[in-house]
């Protein structure tokens, strides 16, 4: 059974005293940065990417998968304890989860959350396992122009899930994807865009734009207006759910699970859109739907698993296709190419023990997720009281000394500072920056596969839309911007976004 | 007569990515474009280019029809530290050596709070450079000079 020795080989690779350790450091790092509100999971992992960047290949990708979702993990507690969502992908949570906590039942409604994030966790780990092999074979399939039509869907779907303006997120796609072709040309050698700054020459580094972009972007943005936490913290006790607890979250957990693996594999997609969707239907199917708003279970229990399948699914697209589904994938593609592992089809065969290591760290992590984070509830609470203004110094510090141990190129610091500032700007003028991020991150690779799609197809354009595979691609692409811009649609994706924030 | 109302924030978004799009078009006339089927180096930038002016002048045209919320406050304070930080550490790094650089990066960068008391910054500064060194420097041995030439005598 070709599964079972591929999970074999996953967990002696993942089980390793080494790599158990770092996917250690990186749920408990993902979880600390995760409690405290205002920096996201994106910002974290691309302010911690640097410091992977000393280990093996393996241990990097480990720990920064752990770190991911840690901060999911530690996200839905804060969202619980105090009604404020870590992470996006938990502001849902936080509308009945707080509302238990409220009733003393803190301690049942942070259990149930890491129970149902354990079993999504299981479950979604091994649909990745299922699926990847599959997946692979179709994609070794692909072509140039496969590849094209499919970061196009990529794209397309990241802009769809953007908050606020779709014509803005398409212009931060054109603008990222533009920014990802600052360097050398790979077919004439030419310099584009370095402004005569041989540094440059390389292209703009992916870590220094993910930290401005993402980290700087947001400190600043918490620095715009400070006000003092206040701690409504309510007692946790009671860590354990009652039998009725357990009958009750039992289907919602099912549900949230299936919901989630579905939608994570939808490249754009991913753990928020999960959240939302579970609730939604948990809410539309309740037999009281009264009780939404107020500490439903179910309210807690199905979006917690969705989120946590959705962000344990979303890496089959970057495994198998090399296409980051999302933001925090585009930072694991950038990752490994720092690390020196071209992502896509290739990655399973090619280095099995890398790709099942992940897939088994996935669930390792989950589990120590749920056996170290119930007992240290108590530390992640006193961490909220760390006033904000001493953490700004120290995620500085760390920033630069990442950014600059990664080529020792003083210019990828003033880049950090550029696109701090850049960053920030576009935020204050309402456009997100998880399709810029997409957008870099694909621009040479877009770029290369539009060329050789040409050159291989003598200058036809239509070979994009005469092979099946790319045709059917860029038909979901071209359905899903029609979508977006139906107006019903349009109405609905903004209310969506309206409960997030 | 109805007086023009804008969305003042769409308005300069529009135009941020009117003039940035302009920006690289004309870089990219610089660039040989090539033809469809050998595309120079210039050609699929000067297409994106292309696409990012016309997006940003829809968003101009657009912003005009609505008034939307203000930008609210922008965090000066917070740009004229947290900015400076990385960039003094890139300047200095190689000259003054790892610790020191590093000490005076995060005391620049501890100062975007108007809650941090100096005293508070200089203790906070030391820790950081404390454990940045033990666990960068000798745990994972990344070869950064700990005091460069500025400051050896």
């Amino acid at each position: 059974m070709d599964l079972v020795s591929n999970l074999a080989l996953g967990f002696s690779t993942a089980g390793s005293v080494e790599n158990l350790f770092f996917c250690l450091i990186g749920v408990l790092l993902g979880t600390l940065i995760g409690v405290l509100p205002g920096i996201g999971a994106t910002a974290t992992i691309a302010m911690l990417l640097p410091i992977t960047f000393q280990l093996e290949p393996v241990s990097s990708l480990i720990m920064l998968a752990g770190i991911y979702y840690g901060a999911q993990y530690g996200g839905s507690t804060t969202a619980i304890l105090i009604n404020m969502p870590g992470e996006s992908s938990s502001a849902v949570t936080a509308i009945d989860g707080y509302q238990m906590a409220r009733k003393g039942r803190a301690g049942a409604a942070l259990s149930i959350a890491a129970l149902g994030s354990f079993f999504a966790g299981s479950v979604s780990t091994f649909l990745v396992a299922i699926f990847a092999i599959p997946l692979t074979g179709i994609a070794l399939k692909f072509g140039a122009a496969e590849y094209f039509s499919l970061m196009i869907v990529g794209l397309v779907s990241s802009v769809a899930l953007a908050h606020g303006s779709i014509v803005k997120a398409l212009a931060m796609v054109a603008l990222g994807l533009l920014l990802g072709l600052v360097g050398t040309d790979i077919y004439t050698g030419t310099p584009r865009f370095t402004l005569g700054i041989r540094e440059y020459a390389d292209g703009l580094n992916f870590v220094a734009v993910a930290v401005g972009v993402f980290g700087i972007a947001e400190i600043l943005r918490n620095l715009e207006g400070e006000k003092t936490r206040t701690l409504l913290m309510a007692k946790v006790s009671g860590l354990w759910p009652t039998k009725d607890d357990f009958r009750r979250m039992f289907a919602p957990v099912l549900r949230g699970t299936a919901i989630g693996s579905a939608l994570g594999i939808l490249p754009g997609g991913g753990a928020i859109l999960a959240a939302f969707a579970s609730y939604t239907v948990e809410k539309r199917i309740s037999k009281t739907p009264e009780e939404f708003g107020h500490g439903a279970i179910a309210g807690v229990a199905g979006p917690e698993s969705a989120n946590n399948a959705g962000a344990q699914t979303s890496f089959i697209p970057l495994l198998t296709l090399g296409i980051p589904a999302n933001p925090v994938m585009a930072l694991m593609v950038g990752a490994m190419i720092i690390q020196g592992i071209v992502p896509g089809p290739n990655v399973a065969s090619e280095q099995p023990a890398l790709f099942w290591g992940i897939i088994a760290s996935m669930w390792i992590g989950n589990l120590m997720l749920v056996v170290l984070n119930l007992p240290l509830i108590g530390l992640w609470v006193k961490l909220l009281t760390i006033p904000y203004y001493v953490l700004f110094p120290i995620i500085m510090a760390f920033c630069s000394i990442g950014v600059y141990s990664v080529n020792s190129n003083v210019y990828d610091l003033y880049a950090v500072a550029f696109f701090g500032i850049a960053g920030y700007l576009l935020v204050k003028l309402r456009c997100e920056p998880a399709p810029l991020l997409l957008g870099f991150v694909l621009g040479p690779l877009l770029e290369e596969n539009l060329r050789r799609a040409m050159i291989l197809s003598r200058g036809d354009p239509t070979t994009f839309v005469t092979r099946p595979i790319s045709a059917i691609l860029l038909a979901i692409a071209a359905i899903v911007l029609v979508v977006v811009f139906l107006p019903s649609i349009k109405a609905k994706r903004e209310e969506v976004f309206q409960e997030e924030d | 007569m109805k007086s023009l109302t804008f969305d003042t924030t769409n308005a300069i978004c529009g135009a941020v990515f009117v003039a940035l799009g302009g920006f690289f078009v004309y870089e990219c006339l610089n660039l040989e474009l090539g033809t469809a089927l050998r595309m120079g180096p210039g050609y699929f930038p000067l297409v994106l280019a292309s696409v990012l002016v016309l997006l940003g002048a829809i968003i101009l045209v657009q912003s005009t029809r609505v008034e939307g919320e203000p930008m609210g406050p922008i965090a000066l304070r917070g740009m004229l530290f947290i900015l400076p930080a990385p960039v003094f550490f890139g300047l200095t790094v190689r000259g003054l050596g790892f610790v020191p650089s590093l000490f005076f990066t995060a005391l620049i960068a501890a100062f975007a709070s108007q809650r941090m008391k100096p005293l508070m910054a200089l203790a906070l500064a030391a820790g950081i450079t404390v454990f940045s060194v033990a666990v960068f420097s000798y745990a994972l041995g990344l070869p950064f000079e700990r005091f460069g030439p500025w400051v050896r005598f």
